[in-house]
């Protein structure tokens, strides 16, 4: 429905901002394909057999995604095992527990540390965290885990756990808000009747919260592993780089983004750097999958109270 | 798109003209040290000019120079025929200063060591594993050796200095050679990564049976201790930059300049030792920004090479630098 | 445990139950403590190594060069500003209209998919940015530049302002623009004079939100701004950044320079926590929140 007496400068406005919104999908084809440009010399001489070859030899001129792959997943899998729970406590914490006046205080602190940049990270990683986990944390899992494979093996500080650790404290933020206003989200009404049962306030926050509220865990979670994902610098500095799938999370990885920053500089040869183009390409596929996946979780639940005209 | 973008940027910000000069340079970071302080040197003595040099990696100052992005490049590795067939001009390796890569280890008490090159391959290659094999015991003989597991370190991100330690592995070691190879960064058959010389010194420091490798200027920064290597004439050499001066002093250095001073002849010549090069069109693009470079480098050759052993560089011998300059009073504009 | 019985809890069962409780409350507080915990801890590794290195110099003097004392980051702090004034110049715009698009005229449908796309987008890692802006400016006009490095974090702003501009604008109250146009003012003047103008402070806040992710920003930079160990002149020249001078001095191999490096991750994270702070201000007394 167009509204009465529309003039030019009504439809320029209009078609400028169209112009914008239209830029983002502009954007993501350039990216995409200039990925793609980079990478087809790689597609070309190994085909499919990129994404499952653990060869990553320079000297030699072969290259596989693997190592890469399973670094970036299991690294992922990792910060969200550590995050997500932390993360909705405290978000169920500010929502149905902590005293008003403390609230705000809370919640800007930890947006503050969604401010943090990764360079900023990196450099407290190496310095702080790592000599940390080295001698108190890692040495106490293996001695209370060690029967596990998961923690065996040789410590070395850098490692796949201390990339994960990593990675959670920065994904905190973002799980940490989206499910607070989630839980925000719940109607009273379900706590009310909850209460009314004669439920405590932790069976209430069980039963008529976060049954209720699942669902958009689920997608603030899967939001979280979409920022995992693409994590460079910090990660960088203390997963140990190094192409190799082991079972011990003590033992160094790698992942796609971090040997994207470690080697694009350093890669000599057109099918090194053509290489390091596909992996990115592998990257951008697997943060657009994932982003599908929370988008379809969230979608359902986000009351679209758009404030539009028409 | 790229239209756009580009008359965006035309549109949004006119460029306000300056008298000054900027002449660009990126590349290697093993250089960096020297170069920045050569570039403020010479910030006083040509006011008019200034010389920006950025490390960003040897792949990086070989690829941007290729794309011309830059007014030199700089490299810690020779460029490969290949990607020298890609230059749309002549482009000439002018080698600069040369450097040491030292051995560091982390044993109780810290002994002085002694080790050879094939032994030190055996170690990467995860055949050595323990700091009491006889291989190394034979070589160090009164010095008491743990049986403790070696923890090996390298650099996790492409660098000169693994290009350089590789170089060397594959010169004395032939099975090195047809494993593993010699680059900027390769597949590692054993041992654990770290970021950067910071990096590497971190986990050697911190991991007990721990070897790595780093630069000379590095390890001294550091007071990590380093073990004499034996070189070709089988005397075991200390890591020195008089001892990396003589490695340079009987290196065979080709008309091109792109040589290999690894395991030098030299007697007194530190074995594992690398030179690093300015990258350069010889037919300059840009005839001011030319001029302005070959007396640049000019310069660097008389006066800029005093100050390399202050940074633990090694200058190149008097014969080298005379043949380099010939070569930039070629260079055109 | 007690026997469960349906109808009529025991009073041991009701104290255990509130014992669980309390403990899952407790355990929350835990939660919450750890996750504030290390924002905390970088901040005070950062002044107790950062602090002493900072004085007059570091604010006024170009970078020393290697082995010797002292210098400081001026020119970095400066190209920062600059950098991010460019990079503001593309994304507020486009960022801000698209934004409009999206709360005033988009469909359903439309926006739903340029929401995703503009997800995807936030999620691209920094350097594959670097990599394509190398690919469209540097490459092309054969130079790095002050240019690149502002399209870069440019590019990188749209999106994260277009989401917040749209979340902010979507909580105009509708009868705002329904009087506008009973009034029979048009609806571009309906949209900047009444809805942008309601809205300004949540822009205003999204812009500034946006800046302070970008600032700290540096593998975009690397190979678009490259850095400059000069002052800059000209914005087709290098231009040196704070992002680039920390990360270049903290891999070195100089003590001097990691000071610096934490001298300069200090004062970069002062910059973006006082962005933070602004917004805070800005958003306290926020109309429609």
């Amino acid at each position: 429905m167009l509204p009465a007496g529309i003039r030019w400068p009504d439809i320029s406005f209009r078609w400028l901002a169209l112009l914008a919104a239209v830029t983002i999908g502009v954007l993501i084809a350039l990216v995409g394909w200039e990925l793609y440009q980079g990478s087809r010399m790689a597609i070309g001489q190994f085909g499919p057999r990129f994404l499952v070859s653990s060869t990553w030899n320079p000297v030699t001129d072969q290259y596989g995604a693997w190592p890469f792959i399973y670094g970036t997943l299991v690294s992922s899998a990792i910060a969200l095992i550590i995050a997500v729970p932390l993360g909705v406590a405290t978000a169920l914490y500010l929502t149905e527990l902590a005293p008003m006046r403390i609230r705000q205080p809370v919640i800007m602190v930890v947006e503050m540390l969604a401010a943090v940049p990764s360079v900023i990270f990196g450099l407290w990683g190496i310095f702080v965290l790592i000599p940390w986990l080295r001698d108190h944390l890692f040495v106490w899992l293996k001695t209370t885990l060690g029967f596990l494979p998961l923690f065996q093996g040789p410590i070395y500080g850098v490692s796949m756990l201390a990339g994960g650790i990593v990675v959670a404290i920065m994904i905190l933020p973002i799980i940490t808000s989206v499910s607070r206003e989630i839980l925000r989200s719940v109607p009273n009404l379900q706590r009310e009747a909850a209460y009314a049962l004669g439920a405590t306030h932790w069976e209430v926050m069980r039963i008529a919260v976060l049954s209720y509220a699942k669902r958009g865990l689920f997608g603030a979670s899967v939001l979280g592993l979409g920022r995992a994902l693409g994590e460079t610098m910090a990660v960088t500095m203390v997963i140990g780089n190094r192409p190799e799938v082991s079972a011990s999370l003590f033992a160094p990885g790698y992942t796609l983004a971090s040997v994207i920053a470690n080697e694009f500089t350093e890669a000599t040869t057109d099918l090194y750097l053509s290489s390091l183009f596909e992996l990115g390409l592998v990257l951008l596929a697997v943060t657009i999958l994932v982003n599908v996946i929370a988008q379809l979780m969230l979608r359902s639940l986000a009351g679209s109270g758009t404030g539009k005209i028409n | 798109m790229k239209k756009l973008l580009i008359a965006a940027c035309i549109g949004l910000f006119a460029s306000v003209a300056s008298a000054q000069m900027l002449i660009n340079g990126a590349g290697a970071t093993f250089p960096q040290p020297i170069y920045t302080k050569w570039f403020d040197q010479y910030s006083k003595i040509d006011t008019s000019v200034r010389f920006n040099y950025q490390g960003i990696g040897s792949g990086g100052g070989q690829k941007q120079i290729l794309a011309e992005t830059v007014d030199f490049g700089a490299s810690d590795g020779p460029m490969s025929d290949e990607n020298i067939s890609k230059a749309p001009r002549t482009l000439w390796h002018i080698p600069t200063v040369a450097g040491a890569v030292v051995v560091s280890y982390n044993l109780p008490g810290n002994p002085a060591l002694k080790l050879d090159g094939p032994t030190l391959a055996n170690i990467y290659l995860g055949k050595v594993t323990k700091w009491n094999d006889a291989a190394i015991a034979s070589q160090n003989s009164g010095v008491n050796l743990p049986d403790q597991d070696i923890v090996v370190v390298h650099r996790s991100d492409g660098s000169g200095t693994s290009y350089i330690f590789t170089d060397y592995l594959s010169n004395v070691s032939s099975d090195w050679k047809a494993k593993v190879g010699k680059n900027t960064s390769v597949n590692w058959p054993a041992g654990l990564g770290g970021k950067g010389n910071a990096g590497v010194t971190g986990q050697i420091k911190q991991s007990p049976g721990a070897i790595g490798y780093v630069e000379l200027a590095y390890a001294k920064q550091n007071s990590l201790p380093y073990a004499d290597m034996k070189n070709s004439s089988g005397v075991y050499i200390t890591p020195s930059i008089d001892s990396v001066v003589e490695a340079l002093a009987t290196a065979t250095i080709p008309e091109d300049f792109r040589f290999s001073m690894v395991n030098a002849p030299g007697e007194k010549a530190y074995p594992i030792a690398g030179a690093t090069w300015i990258l350069v069109y010889q037919q300059q693009k840009d005839a001011t920004k030319g001029k302005k470079l070959v007396e640049f480098l000019k310069w660097a050759y008389v006066d800029g090479e005093k100050m390399a052993a202050s940074l633990d560089y090694a200058p190149l011998p008097a014969s080298v630098q005379e043949r380099v300059l010939k070569r930039i009073a070629q260079i055109t504009y | 445990m007690t026997t469960p019985n349906q109808f009529q809890p025991s009073a041991r069962q009701h104290a255990w139950r509130k014992f669980v409780s309390g403990a899952m409350a407790g355990l929350m507080l835990v939660c919450a403590a750890v996750v504030m915990a290390p924002i905390f801890l970088v901040l005070y590794f950062l002044i107790r190594e950062g602090a002493t290195s900072l004085d007059w110099a570091f604010f006024t003097q170009l970078p020393k060069p290697s082995g010797e004392l002292g210098g400081g980051m001026a020119n970095a702090i400066v190209g920062t500003f600059v950098l991010l004034t460019m990079a503001a110049s593309i994304g507020v715009p486009v960022g801000v209209m698209g934004g409009i698009y999206l709360a005033e005229y988009g469909s359903e449908r439309a926006n739903s998919w340029i929401r995703f796309m503009a997800d995807v987008l936030n999620g691209v890692p920094s350097i594959v940015w670097g990599m394509v802006v190398w690919a469209l400016l540097v490459v092309p006009f054969k130079t790095f530049s002050a240019y690149a490095g502002g399209v870069a974090l440019g590019l990188m702003m749209i999106p994260l302002v277009m989401r917040t501009t749209e979340e902010v604008l979507i909580l105009v109250p509708q009868g705002y623009r329904e009087a506008g146009l009973a009034l029979g003012i048009a609806r571009w003047k309906i949209i900047t004079v009444i809805v942008v103008k309601t809205a300004l402070k949540g822009i205003i806040t999204g812009i500034l939100i946006a800046t302070a992710r970008v600032a700290g920003e540096t593998a975009p930079l690397l190979f678009t701004a490259l850095g400059n160990n000069f002052w800059s002149h000209r914005l087709s020249e290098p231009i040196s950044a704070l992002p680039l001078l920390i990360y270049s001095y903290a891999v070195s191999p100089y003590d001097d320079w990691h000071r610096q490096a934490w001298a300069g991750a200090l004062v970069l994270m002062a910059f973006i926590l006082s962005l933070n702070i602004l917004v805070r201000l800005l958003s306290r007394d926020r109309k429609f929140t």
